[in-house]
């Protein structure tokens, strides 16, 4: 497997071989859908909104709808605002959406499209919206997207209605799976707190097979209710590269309080979460919430043998890893190498700052990596385990390394969109993936004689 | 047939006007009465706001074509995005061999220049130049292809001077490739510009006939899910001497002598049938079309082939194959299409696919009731004799045409190539369609529909009303026919599984498809306490 990969570190300062990120408009589409009754628009050529529907539409193995600007050559020569009111006017007469989230691409960006005026100008239909994010592909990464369609949803629809706030929470979930965000609703249903989640991609990617078909499924945030976060007390912004920009333009635009989290991935990333609800709406913790604190941390001192001390590598997106390496090292392990295709410094300091407050030294981080970089690092010095997307296994496999894989995306296994890793039951999920991992390993390598019954 | 045409007219109810006129032009049904196909529209822009299924020049000419070369490295010269999709996922297999040990094969790595904003506004060719100059130190491929992305042509990056300088610097071919994405109108534009390419560039550069008789190419042939070793074990059982599988699991040296091949097959006719055409005309190489998907279509393609050569033993090993295998496969096969008997299929997929599976449904005794390509032309539809007639619009003109002569040291008479008399020769072309595509209309049956880029609604309602037993398209509409209570198929990636092509593919085709339409799952859709049936016992309450 990639015997093509040189075995001794080479100089590479230049582009990107084996990518660890995608392009901003991915992510638009992906917060885009989190919108009930919305239909996601491509404003580019139509390989871009293809491409896309593919990739998601892999991971999510669910349908995912999005329409497209169809550039020409002639539209790139003479700018795409014909090709984007032919399209809004086409969109709403036959799909018949509640709202059009519209994205830019590297083609309309390149020839400088101005969207706010064409959306301003365009024919929509009474009580119908068209918002936009401008997503150059040639800036930051998915995660950016899915960040700027956030702010989008916010600066166009949200409203507040006077200085009395409403006694409810928004949260910005981040680019997570339809799982996590269920399980993030059963969390805050559990604490008895109203709350906005927006996206919320949850009955939208993760629906049941009925045989009727539901173009628009019932899930997602409606616009009524994303207008109504503009009334809220408070928002959870969950993930500082996916999350913190929308919820910094919502206090600014209505005044709700944003509170910066990390994904709530791993015990003590859960444990704020919770917290900044009690703290914020004085509310009780219910006996559930303890009592599945209470397993995850049996269960880490139960098997903290299986993958305490082991050396472990962890790539995906910034969010993502950042939450997981604190929860990594509450688990004993070592993180050697973190890296995430994001660009982003906060990224490398944060992980730092975790690393060294644990006492690990000589750790390589990186933000704006790829995976032949990370490759060649494990080459150097091994590691018994590498976490991340299913980009990740044909280093697994080249290398011989356990590998589980977290984040996004994840296009060679099934249902784990719809199986959290946030939360304490994700704490479980990722405890026994990591372990179940290593002892795979374990079986697999030793001698007949030290077959074990019981691990 | 008036029920479909009832249906089909329903359809376009929901349409604004200009959009109606336009989709309708899309739509054929197939009348037997009548002498030949009516003239359908196919080619021509896709309607903004339309969900259609349809991707861009780049996946044509990357995705698709350039993509599958093995030993060469293919940067994509652009921002992340369109390199990174098109990394391991069009499933083109690629294994070493003779000529390409494993370290020279780079189709499982993606290389992109990963163009920033500076780039953008200054622009990418250093950075191009840098990239090209680090991957030959690193990797030492044997060549390199660059493909452009969107911004790359409108903010003017020379990467033709890029390749160039390159290729002095190195001294390996470095191949730049025109293909941005707002480039005609589907994936075919990019097709073509990478036909034009290799034809121009790497094409008659070698010179090393494979050693063996009854030398051939297979053109249009990816090797998606090993379909190219399928065949290739087919051809070398019968005789054949396989020069180069173009371009799955392709090596680029055996690219450079493609036209020291007696004949060229083409199976894939929409995303190559430029080469064969210019290899006919350059080199004098003539062409068969054949179709490898199906049982008898296989026979009918190796029958074929062995007549172009005309030599007994050929045609009796020809026989003799076909026999064994066709015995081989039977039994099973039986059992499979008797589960499959008179079930019914839409196909709206690729430029090429959907006639080849006609065959191969038929085999099961299964009927393909609708057809629809994503990017086809009117030949793929209508046949290759309204090529003369098809009028060139603004996005089919900025594909530049290749005018080629024939060449002074290398062309020689197609009956030359096939080593036999220009009359032995004549005769031939009366019984085997040499350097022809029929299209796919006159394999259809009565009251069957052609769709040409076929969108969301239209798939949606088309389901409804006309309910086939399964669906054979891409991932996109997988899920979305699923939910409908619909079996589907990927015809693009097989479901990750393959190959289908050859008799053991259509043994793994009819498999997979009764797996398809029989998970005992599609009895649970209705929870037991939503059925409408009496109670099984009195409640206890």
């Amino acid at each position: 497997m990639l015997e093509c990969i040189p075995e001794t570190p080479v100089e590479h300062t230049t582009g990107k071989i084996n990518p660890a990120k995608t392009c901003q408009p991915l992510g638009a589409m992906y917060a885009a859908l989190g919108i009930h009754g919305c239909l996601p628009h491509s404003h580019g050529s139509q390989g871009c909104c293809a491409y896309h529907r593919m990739h998601l539409t892999r991971h999510f193995r669910d349908p995912v709808l999005a329409s497209s600007s169809s550039f020409t050559e002639g539209a790139s020569v003479f700018g795409g605002a014909a090709n984007l009111k032919t399209s809004i006017k086409n969109v709403f007469a036959i799909y018949n959406p509640e709202i059009m989230a519209v994205h830019t691409t590297c083609l309309s960006e390149t020839i400088g499209d101005d969207l706010p005026n064409i959306i301003k100008t365009a024919d929509i239909p009474e009580g119908k919206s068209v918002i936009h994010v401008n997503t150059p592909s040639y800036h930051g990464s998915h995660i950016t997207g899915f960040s700027g369609m956030c702010k989008a949803m916010v600066s166009y629809l949200a409203q507040s209605d006077g200085a009395t706030k409403k006694s409810q929470m928004n949260v910005l979930p981040g680019f997570v799976n339809p799982g996590d965000m269920r399980e993030i609703r059963r969390i805050v249903d559990a604490l008895g707190v109203n709350m906005i989640m927006f996206p919320d991609t949850s009955n939208v990617l993760d629906t049941p097979l009925t045989s009727k078909y539901q173009m628009y499924p019932d899930g997602g945030a409606t616009v009524a209710e994303i207008r109504d976060a503009g009334n809220s007390e408070v928002t959870l912004a969950l993930g500082s590269f996916a999350s913190h920009d929308a919820a910094e333009v919502l206090q600014d635009k209505c005044g709700v309080t944003g509170i910066p989290l990390k994904l709530p991935i791993g015990i003590k990333a859960t444990d704020d979460f919770i917290m900044a609800v009690k703290d914020w709406f004085g509310v009780e913790i219910p006996a559930s919430l303890t009592l599945e604190r209470g397993q995850v941390v049996d269960t880490l001192i139960d098997t903290h043998f299986h993958y305490q001390g082991k050396r472990v590598a962890v790539f995906g997106d910034p969010d993502h890893v950042i939450a997981l390496t604190e929860f990594l090292l509450a688990m004993g392990m070592i993180p050697v190498y973190v890296l995430t295709g994001t660009p982003g410094k906060a990224f490398e300091a944060e992980i730092r700052k975790m690393l060294e407050e644990a006492g690990i030294t000589g750790s390589r981080v990186k933000a704006e990596g790829d995976l032949f970089e990370l490759q060649q690092w494990i080459k150097e010095a091994p590691v018994d385990l590498l976490i991340g997307t299913s980009y990740g296994k044909y280093i697994a496999r080249a290398e011989d390394v356990p590998f589980v894989r977290f984040g996004f995306p994840i296009l060679d296994r099934a249902v784990h969109p719809l199986m959290p890793v946030v939360g304490y039951r994700g704490c479980l999920r990722l405890i026994e993936q990591i372990s179940n991992a290593l002892l795979e390993r374990r079986d697999r390598d030793c001698l007949d004689e030290d077959f074990e019954l019981v691990l | 047939m008036a029920e479909i045409d009832s249906t089909l007219e329903a359809m376009l109810v929901p349409y604004p006007d200009l959009v109606k006129k336009n989709r309708k032009k899309h739509l054929v049904v197939k009348d037997e009465a009548a002498a030949c196909c009516p003239q359908i529209e196919a080619n021509t822009r896709t309607i903004p706001g339309i969900i259609s299924q349809r991707g861009c020049a780049y996946a044509g000419c990357k995705g698709v074509v350039v993509g599958p070369i093995k030993d060469m490295i293919t940067i994509t010269h652009g921002p992340v995005g369109c390199g990174y999709y098109s990394w391991g996922t069009r499933r083109n297999k690629a294994r070493a061999d003779d000529t390409t040990p494993k370290d020279k094969i780079f189709t499982q790595l993606c290389f992109i220049t990963d163009m920033q904003e500076p780039d953008i506004v200054f622009g990418g060719e250093k950075k191009l130049a840098r990239m090209i100059d680090e991957v030959v130190a690193a990797f030492h491929p044997r060549g390199i292809n660059i493909c452009a992305t969107c911004p790359v042509g409108l903010i003017g990056d020379d990467i033709n001077a890029v390749a160039k300088a390159a290729e002095e610097r190195h001294g390996i071919q470095v191949l730049a490739y025109n293909c941005e994405g707002y480039k005609g109108v589907s994936q075919s534009a990019g097709h073509h510009i990478a036909n034009n390419n290799l034809m121009e560039k790497v094409i008659g550069t070698g010179t090393e006939r494979k050693i063996g008789k009854h030398v051939i190419n297979l053109l249009g042939e990816y090797n998606i899910g090993g379909d190219g070793w399928e065949l290739e074990r087919i051809l070398k059982e019968i005789g054949y001497t396989v020069n180069c599988v173009l371009t799955g699991d392709s090596s680029y040296l055996d690219i450079k002598n493609l036209h020291l091949a007696d004949l060229n097959l083409v199976q894939c006719h929409r995303s190559i049938n430029y080469i064969a055409e210019m290899m006919e005309t350059k080199y004098g190489t003539p062409w068969l079309k054949v179709n490898f998907i199906g049982i008898d279509s296989t026979s009918q393609s190796l029958r074929q082939m062995a007549q172009c050569f005309g030599e007994e033993e050929l045609v009796k090993q020809t026989e003799v194959v076909i026999e064994r295998e066709t015995a081989r496969i039977a039994p099973v096969l039986e059992q499979y299409s008797k589960m499959l008997k008179g079930k019914t299929a839409f196909a709206i997929v690729g430029g090429s696919r959907s006639h080849h599976y006609q065959y191969l449904l038929r085999d099961l005794g299964m009927e393909m009731i609708i057809a629809g390509y994503e990017f086809a032309h009117r030949d793929d539809y209508e046949g290759r004799q309204v090529i003369p007639t098809i009028k060139s619009d603004a996005d089919s003109k900025n594909i530049p045409e290749l005018h080629l002569v024939a060449d002074e040291k290398m062309y020689r008479e197609a009956h030359v190539h096939l080593n036999m008399s220009k009359e032995k020769f004549d005769e031939l072309k009366k019984a085997v369609p040499l350097n022809y595509y029929e299209g796919i209309y006159p394999n259809m049956k009565d009251g069957q529909v052609i769709i040409d880029d076929a969108n969301h609604h239209e798939v949606e309602v088309l389901i409804r009303t006309a309910k086939p037993d399964l669906f054979l398209s891409g991932v996109r509409d997988k899920y979305i026919v699923h939910k409908m209570g619909v079996a589907s198929k990927q015809l693009h990636a097989y479901d990750y599984s393959g190959p289908y092509a050859g008799y053991n593919g259509a043994l793994n085709f009819a498999r997979d498809v009764v797996n398809a339409l029989t998970p005992p799952a599609w009895k649970l859709i209705t929870p037991p306490w939503e059925t409408t049936e009496e109670p099984r016992s009195e409640t206890h309450a």
